[in-house]
Formats: structure tokens, C-alpha cells, sequence
């Protein structure tokens, strides 16, 4: 026993030696004591939205270490950072979510002076309404929300929600695992507003996804790449991005921009109040916009980017692609989120909560 | 060595660190957003019934089976040889090196539709004789997003925390016993019954514990194997506090009432029989 | 008789199937040449030597050891010697004592998890807003320090119950025996009593060990920003697309596991096996 611990210890702690050293190598503080001890910056995104490697081009060119934590909702997000314990430099919400911690004064406004490259941003997303004075956010990338089905599962070419309910798929419909969104489809299968504040309407659209539980296969979020990429699942709605990032691993998917309407959303970086490194921040988000790590980002997400020199340097296919910078006929048929009254926000949770007990 | 001063320094870190968490759960439980004192948290309780009765149903099913399939093993397995059992018994508990998440995961892609049974199944003709015989047109089993999934990933998390304190137990037994038993006339199967059984109760005890405990209040599991559908209480929890409703205390609530289902029915389970206080050994 | 074990030993090579498909399916699949973990693409070994280029999973995993290590060691010293303490106790504090101890064993994990996350955003809430906080210009946070708290206190529960029966099969008058031969108290403890304890001492650092590799949910709540461990990872990454350096990973910290205990093991059953015949042979009445 006495050996096998020391054997067990004696191990262990030079493994953390070794991997200690390969750590300090690929941040590459080892290699230029110039630049390192720049301190840190604790940024907080999404899953599966960045090019990883632009995070260890930051760390090369600033010698600022870069903690890259994500998660997978804006919700979720808000409950942690709620929590005061958490401490994020960078947050990259979307845009009802950030108008709600405007509100909230849970954001720090940001110094532009440090963020040069905001001149770049397509005039068309500044000053936008969650954040009419463009004090608090730079936007990180946005686009449009569809559904997303595989044409070797599904015969017919689907043009509206309507296929999400579709009796013929039970079993093969993924559908969103976050309150906003799951009720926002079927808010708009309803013909109602994404931002409505009346009960009886997100009721009715909470009953609709009581009804749909049997069909439905399983709640995901990026749970979603994965089982539309293998074929487990016929039908899921998600971000047109992701659908071109699926689409390369799966050839069989297409992608419908449902008659109804659908999500304009924009997800923008953001310094909570608790932030620690305001000035680290600042230089992460400038160089988020720079060209080199916007075009980065793009090729590997493929979401819209709202930087103009971004555009241009893209491929003119994926520039051009109508569903990833749409033209005003389109965008004429969005809607994007509010926040909501903090009455519709309680409403949400309960009813959420309402449909997640629901019986399959 | 009389020195109860030695347990100073622990007994000032349980105060913080065990009790003073607990009683900051009851504050929260009995406050709301505002921070007044309120029942609001309870009054509203109804309203989750279906996440403890699933969470309760689905640990209750998967405890039930982890003692058929722990009790048997660990009985066979103290029946073998010195070499056999240490190997046996390491191997139980070596899973738990690898991530607990990641073995489920890979559960996903055995009970997938298009999963590595179903793949199986369907390269060896099974379908078609299935379909033959019982008239039906079926491709693939559905196993995956359901119920029975959750409470298979709930077995095969569990099951070592079921075979290791039972195993324990009857390894423990006085071999003279049984022989004594046997000298005065016993069948083999009475001397399970009479003597074997009886004896092990205990570790049946603990093991029912250490499996329905975890079960109940396990989250991420409805998630991977359920699909989410299933709402279970440790997920309404998580929700609660880092989740996609943020409450902590109404999470509070939900936690507290879950902890005293549990400890009643725990302390009901003890009387049948002294719960050993054992500890799972390596 | 030997027949009879047929049916037995088949019920227990099925239980072990189901034990370990997964974890062979895992390991299979690191060495897979696709990105998927249903299809059999070819054999390669990217993903090992990706894995050795993914920073931020070896940050996890470098996080992890240490805090296991750090936790298991510092749990095994205070445990011990609460163990001792409780030992020394009236029974009527001691059974308090070890009630309290039972707590975080017998608790749900979700509990012990959101009950500490509770304390820790509170007490960090009233740190930041002292005169404490101003005056010494530090901002607590959670990090690794909450996380090394909380693996702690769930660490030492273990190391007292695996010390506690030792030190109850232990010959109160060896220790006064050593004292009245002249040893002085320290002496005599780390003479008699600690190579006595010893064993449970060990076993209750390897449990306090194991335990925090393997938890996920604690970790989850007490966490906060900017550290992870590898089990939080892991539950970040499932939900995304498949990330096969994880298998990678999984897979080599799980052969370095198997060997290491397989040796172990099998050497200590030689051992006491011989020891039995030993035994055996010397008195053979028994």
C-alpha cells in the first residue's frame, strides 16, 4: 500500500511538472520574457464561436494570458455572472440579454479610445436598440436563425415552422434547450412577436411545445452539430453559421429561412461591472475586430461579421451568400429580441419550467 | 495520546465549510429576490411534483437493479480465490478513473439509433428477422432519449457504489460460520438464507444508499442519455442556480425539501437494519 | 461443483461487459482516424498528438492533478488528526462529531455543491464590500481556491472513517508502554501509534485522491471563473461537437491507472497469500 502511494503521488506530481512546463511553452511566455506578465483576461463566449487559435494569437502579440471559458445560453451566462463570486473580463451575450444588463447596470460603458478598430464595425449595427447610445457593446458577429433538416430524411423542401410540428418526424426534431428561443419558435409558428408581453399569447405558445414534446427527440443546444452531422436527427432549428459549419461534415443539410419570420440576432462583446481587467478587456476586443482575427473567426464559424474589412477580404461566395448577409427583402421578414418586463421574464422561467415537467 | 485538541482545526472547518452551508440553504430557501422573509418558495412547491416523482421513480428502479445485479456478483466473486477477488474488486472501482461524463457519453453512441447495438443488429440480418416474424418495419430499436436510458446510465454509474460494501460484507463473514451451519445439517440454500443473507444485510443497506443517493439528485444524465425531456430534480436545481432560471432561492427550496425526502426515507431504510458505516476501500 | 460455477461466472463476465464497453468503445475510438465516435474511419494516432497541442485541455488536467494532490494531502493531514482528536473525545462529542462528519458523505453532491457555492458568493460579497477588501486592495474571487476548500471538505470525511477503526484496534497501553520506557509524547506517537494507523492513513489519502479526480458536480458549483478541471471540461465538451483528444486523454490516464493498481494489487495478494501459508503452516490447528 505504502508503495503503491508513492508510486501514485510521486507520479502524479511529475506529471504536473511536465505538463506545467509544456503550459508554460505553448502560451509562449517562455519564449519572449518581453511580453509576458502582461496579466490576464477572463473572457466569457459562447460554445463553439471562436478559432481557438486566435486566442493564442492574442496571447503571442500581447503577452496577455487569455482564460477562455464558454457557455451555452444567454440565461445561463446570466446566472452565473449573478452569482458575484464569477469574475469576467469579456462577455459575449446577445442583444436582449445585454439590454437587459444595461438595465441591470450589471456592464461597465467602454472606453472607445482603446477600441480604434470599432471604425471598422458596419454602420448598420452601431447605435442599435439594445444599446441605442452604442456605450456598452462592439458587436462579435450576428446572423439569422432557420431550420436546419437533412434532405436524405425529410422529402419535402420545408419552408415555414410548420415542419417543426410535423407529426411525420416524431422523434427526429431537435428543438432548442433555452426558454427565449424554444418559445420564440413557437411564438412565430403562432404569428405573434418575438417581444410579445401578453400571457395569454406565450401561454398559448407554451401549450404548442406541450403538444410537440412527443416529436421531439431532444432539447439540445450544441448538442445539435453532432446529431445532425451523424444523421441521428432529421430536423433541428439553429443558427444559419452552424448549418455551414454542418453542412461541411454533413452534405446532406440544407438550411429554410421558415415564411413565418425568424431571429435577426446580434451577440456583441460586453465588460461586466465585476470585471477585473478592464484594460485587458479592451484590448481583447480591439483585437477581436481586427481583420486578421474577424476573418479567422468567420472561416471557422461562418457566422456574419460585422466588420466591413472582414467582408471584403471573404471569399465573394460566402459574401455573397444571401442568408448569410441578406438583403433588405429578408431582413424585412426579421425580428429580433427585446428584453422583456421583468413580469414576462418571470413568465418565461414559469412556463419553461411548465413544459420541461410536461409528460413526453 | 489523549488529545482532543487535535480536532480543533477540523471541527472549526466542518463549522464553515459543512454546517454554516447548510444553514445559509435554509435562509435561502425561507427569503426571496428582496431578501424578506417569505414561504413563497414552498407555497409553489406543486409545481415540481413531477420532477420528484421522476427523479424518486427512476432512482428508486435503478437501485432496485443495481442489488439483482450487485448482490449476485458480489456473492459470486467472495466465493472466489484470494488473486481473483482483489483483481475482481479493482476492477469494479477502476472505471471510476475514467470521467464519469465521458463513459456516458459513450453510451450515446452504443444506444444511438444508428448506434453501435443498432449497427450491429442491422449487419447481422436481425431486423429483417424481426420484421418477419413479428410483422412490423422497424429499422433500428429506439433505446436512446428515453427514460430506460436514464436509468441505465444511473446503474452503470452506480453499480460499483451497490457490489463494494455488499462485496465487503460477506467477504467479512467467519467462514466457520457457514461451516457450522453446514455441520448441523444446512443446505447450501439454507445456508444462504439462514446465514449469508442475514449477515449482509448491512452492506445491502449501504449500498442502497450509496446508489439511491447519487441517482436521485443526478443531473446532466436526463440531459445526455434522456434528451432533456425528462426533468429530473437535480437538473430543476442547476437551473435554479447557474441554469436558465435564475433563483437561488427557490433552488434553495427545491433542495431542501429533496434532503429531507431523502433523509426520511433513509432513516425509515435504518430501522430495518443497522447501515454500516462503511466507506468504499480501494 | 465446478459445474455450478458456470452460470456464475457467465452473470459475472456479463456485468464486467457492461462495465467496460464503454471504456473500450472510448479508447477504440481515440485512435480512430474521423472525428466520429460510431464510425470506424482507420487507425491513426492524431488525436494523442493533438491532444499534446491542446493547451487548454492539458490546463484542465494540470489543474486537476494538482488540486487532487493538494487536497488529498491536506485532507489527510487535518483528517487524521481530527481522527485522533474524536478518538480522545467523550462519546457524546464524538458522536456529534462524526454525525457532522457524515454529513458531506451521505449528502447529495448537488447539495454539497450549491450549499458551498452559497457560502462562498456570500462570504466573498461581504470580503469585497469591508474596509478589509479596500485596505488590503485585493478582490476575492472564486477559483482555485474555493475549488481547494471545497475538495477538502469533501476529502476528509473519507480519511477519518478509513483512520477512525484503526485507531480503534489499537492496544491503548503500547502507547503508555513507550511513555513510561521514557519516549516523550511526540516520540511515542510517531513510534507506535502512526506505523499502527498507517494503513488506514494511506487508504484514506488514495479515496480523498480518487475522489477528486473523479467529482464533477462540486467542482462544477464552486469553481467560478478562469480555472477548470477536467471533469467540468469534459461536461463543456460533450455538449459540443466530438472532441476526440479528450478520448486521447482519458484513454492514457486510464492505462496509467490499470497498470499501476494491476501491479499493486497482484503483488499484494502474492503476498498475502504466502503470508496465509505461512501462517498456515506455523499453526496449523487453525
Amino acid at each position: 500500500m505504502k508503495k503503491s502511494l508513492a508510486l501514485l503521488t510521486t507520479s502524479a506530481l511529475s506529471l504536473s511538472l511536465v505538463l506545467a512546463g509544456c503550459g508554460g511553452d505553448a502560451t509562449g511566455e517562455a519564449k519572449d520574457p518581453g511580453t509576458a506578465d502582461k496579466g490576464v483576461v477572463n473572457v466569457y463566449n459562447w460554445g463553439v464561436y471562436i478559432d481557438e487559435s486566435v486566442l493564442e494569437d492574442f496571447e503571442a502579440e500581447t503577452g496577455i494570458k487569455v482564460n477562455y471559458d464558454t457557455f451555452e445560453s444567454n440565461e445561463s451566462m446570466y446566472g452565473v455572472l449573478k452569482n458575484d463570486g464569477a469574475s469576467y473580463d469579456v462577455v459575449i451575450p446577445s442583444d436582449y440579454m445585454i439590454s437587459r444588463m444595461i438595465e441591470e447596470d450589471m456592464l461597465e460603458p467602454l472606453n472607445f479610445d482603446n477600441i480604434p478598430n470599432f471604425a471598422d464595425i458596419d454602420p448598420a449595427l452601431k447605435n442599435p436598440d439594445y444599446d441605442p447610445e452604442n456605450q456598452y457593446s462592439v458587436p462579435y458577429m450576428w446572423g439569422l436563425l432557420g431550420v436546419i433538416y437533412n434532405t436524405s430524411m425529410v422529402d419535402e423542401t420545408p419552408t415555414s415552422w410548420d415542419i417543426m410540428f410535423d407529426e411525420d418526424y416524431a422523434g427526429q426534431i431537435l428543438m432548442f434547450n433555452n426558454s427565449r428561443d424554444a418559445i420564440g419558435v413557437a411564438l412565430k409558428q403562432l404569428g405573434y412577436s418575438y417581444n410579445t408581453t401578453d400571457e395569454a399569447q406565450i401561454k398559448e405558445a407554451v401549450d404548442l411545445l406541450i403538444q410537440q414534446k412527443p416529436l421531439v427527440q431532444s432539447y439540445v443546444m450544441d448538442e445539435i452539430f453532432e446529431k445532425m452531422q451523424s444523421g441521428s436527427a432529421a430536423i433541428g432549428a439553429y443558427y444559419y453559421g452552424d448549418y455551414l459549419t454542418m453542412a461541411e461534415v454533413n452534405p446532406d443539410l440544407a438550411f429554410c429561412l421558415p415564411e413565418e419570420g425568424t431571429n435577426l440576432y446580434v451577440d456583441a462583446m460586453c465588460i461586466p461591472k465585476s470585471a477585473e481587467n478592464k484594460e485587458n478587456a479592451e484590448i481583447f476586443i480591439n483585437y477581436m475586430c481586427s481583420t486578421a482575427a474577424g476573418l479567422k473567426n468567420c472561416e471557422e464559424i461562418w457566422y456574419s461579421s460585422p466588420l466591413l474589412s472582414v467582408r471584403e477580404e471573404l471569399d465573394p461566395e460566402v459574401s455573397g451568400d444571401p442568408y448569410a448577409y441578406p438583403d433588405e427583402s429578408i431582413l424585412a421578414n426579421c425580428e429580433s429580441f427585446k428584453n422583456l418586463p421583468a413580469e414576462t421574464l418571470a413568465l418565461y422561467d414559469s412556463e419553461w419550467t411548465r413544459l420541461m415537467l410536461a409528460s413526453n | 495520546m489523549k488529545n482532543k485538541w487535535l480536532a480543533a482545526p477540523y471541527v472549526v472547518w466542518m463549522a464553515i465549510f459543512v454546517v454554516a452551508p447548510l444553514i445559509l440553504v435554509v435562509v435561502f430557501a425561507f427569503t426571496g429576490q428582496d431578501g424578506s422573509v417569505t414561504l413563497d418558495n414552498f407555497s409553489n412547491m406543486g409545481t415540481y411534483v413531477p420532477a420528484f416523482w421522476h427523479s424518486f421513480g427512476l432512482a428508486i428502479a435503478a437501485t432496485l437493479i443495481c442489488i439483482l445485479i450487485g448482490y449476485p456478483l458480489a456473492y459470486f466473486l467472495s466465493r472466489e480465490k484470494l488473486m481473483v477477488r482483489k483483481v475482481a474488486m479493482m476492477l469494479i472501482m477502476l472505471p471510476m478513473w475514467m470521467n464519469f461524463l465521458l463513459r456516458t457519453y459513450a453510451w450515446m453512441s452504443i444506444l444511438d439509433d444508428n448506434g453501435l447495438i443498432n449497427q450491429f443488429l442491422s449487419s447481422i440480418g436481425f431486423f429483417n428477422v424481426w420484421n418477419a416474424i413479428f410483422g412490423t418495419n422497424i429499422q433500428f430499436f429506439h433505446m436512446i432519449n428515453t427514460q430506460g436510458a436514464i436509468v441505465l446510465g444511473m446503474v452503470y454509474n452506480f453499480l460499483p457504489f451497490m457490489v463494494l460494501p455488499i462485496f465487503s460484507v460477506i467477504d467479512k463473514i467467519d467462514p466457520k460460520v457457514i461451516e457450522a451451519a453446514q455441520d448441523l445439517g444446512a443446505s447450501s440454500s439454507m445456508v444462504f438464507r439462514k446465514v449469508i443473507f442475514p449477515l449482509s444485510l448491512p452492506g445491502v443497506l449501504s449500498g442502497v444508499t450509496m446508489v439511491f443517493i447519487p441517482s436521485v439528485s443526478t443531473f446532466a444524465l436526463s440531459r445526455l442519455l434522456g434528451g432533456g425531456k425528462t426533468l429530473l430534480l437535480g437538473d430543476l436545481i442547476e437551473m435554479q442556480f447557474l441554469g436558465n432560471a435564475y433563483n437561488p432561492h427557490l433552488g434553495s427550496a427545491i433542495a431542501l425539501v429533496m434532503m429531507v425526502i431523502v433523509l426520511v426515507m433513509m432513516a425509515i431504510m435504518n430501522r430495518f437494519g443497522e447501515g454500516e458505516e462503511g466507506v468504499a476501500v480501494l | 461443483m465446478k459445474n455450478h460455477r458456470i452460470p456464475s461466472r457467465v452473470f459475472t463476465i456479463l456485468v464486467y461487459l457492461f462495465l467496460y464497453a464503454p471504456i473500450v468503445l472510448l479508447i477504440v475510438f481515440s485512435f480512430n482516424a474521423t472525428k466520429s465516435n460510431r464510425v470506424w474511419g482507420g487507425f491513426s494516432l492524431d488525436w494523442y498528438v493533438e491532444l499534446f497541442h491542446n493547451s487548454r485541455l492539458l490546463g484542465a488536467l494540470r489543474t486537476t492533478i494538482i488540486l487532487s494532490v493538494l487536497a488529498a494531502f491536506i485532507a489527510t493531514l487535518l483528517g487524521t488528526a481530527a481522527a485522533i482528536g474524536f478518538y480522545s473525545m467523550r462519546r457524546r462529542a464524538r458522536t456529534i462529531c462524526l454525525s457532522v462528519n457524515n454529513i458531506p458523505l451521505t449528502n447529495a453532491d448537488i447539495i454539497t455543491g450549491v450549499s458551498m457555492m452559497l457560502l462562498f458568493v456570500f462570504a466573498i460579497g461581504v470580503f469585497n464590500d469591508s474596509f478589509l477588501s479596500d485596505l488590503l486592495g485585493v478582490r476575492w474571487r472564486t477559483g482555485f481556491g474555493t475549488l481547494l476548500i471545497a475538495h477538502i471538505t469533501f476529502n476528509a470525511p473519507y480519511v477519518i472513517l478509513s483512520v477512525m477503526p484503526k485507531l480503534r484496534q489499537l492496544d491503548p497501553n503500547v502507547y503508555e508502554a513507550a511513555q513510561d520506557l521514557g519516549a516523550s509524547g511526540l516520540y511515542a506517537f510517531r513510534k507506535v501509534i502512526l506505523p499502527e494507523i498507517m494503513p488506514g492513513v494511506l487508504n484514506g489519502l488514495i479515496i480523498a485522491f480518487t475522489m477528486s479526480i473523479d467529482d464533477f458536480v462540486i467542482s462544477y458549483f464552486t469553481k467560478g471563473s478562469g480555472v477548470t478541471t477536467l471533469a467540468v471540461e469534459i461536461y463543456t465538451a460533450v455538449k459540443k461537437p466530438v472532441t476526440p483528444e479528450i478520448n486521447a486523454l482519458s484513454t492514457l490516464m486510464f492505462i496509467f491507472v490499470f497498470v499501476l493498481l494491476l501491479t499493486v494489487n497482484i503483488r499484494q495478494a502474492r503476498q498475502e497469500t504466502a503470508s496465509a501459508r505461512r501462517k498456515a503452516k506455523l499453526n496449523p490447528g487453525q
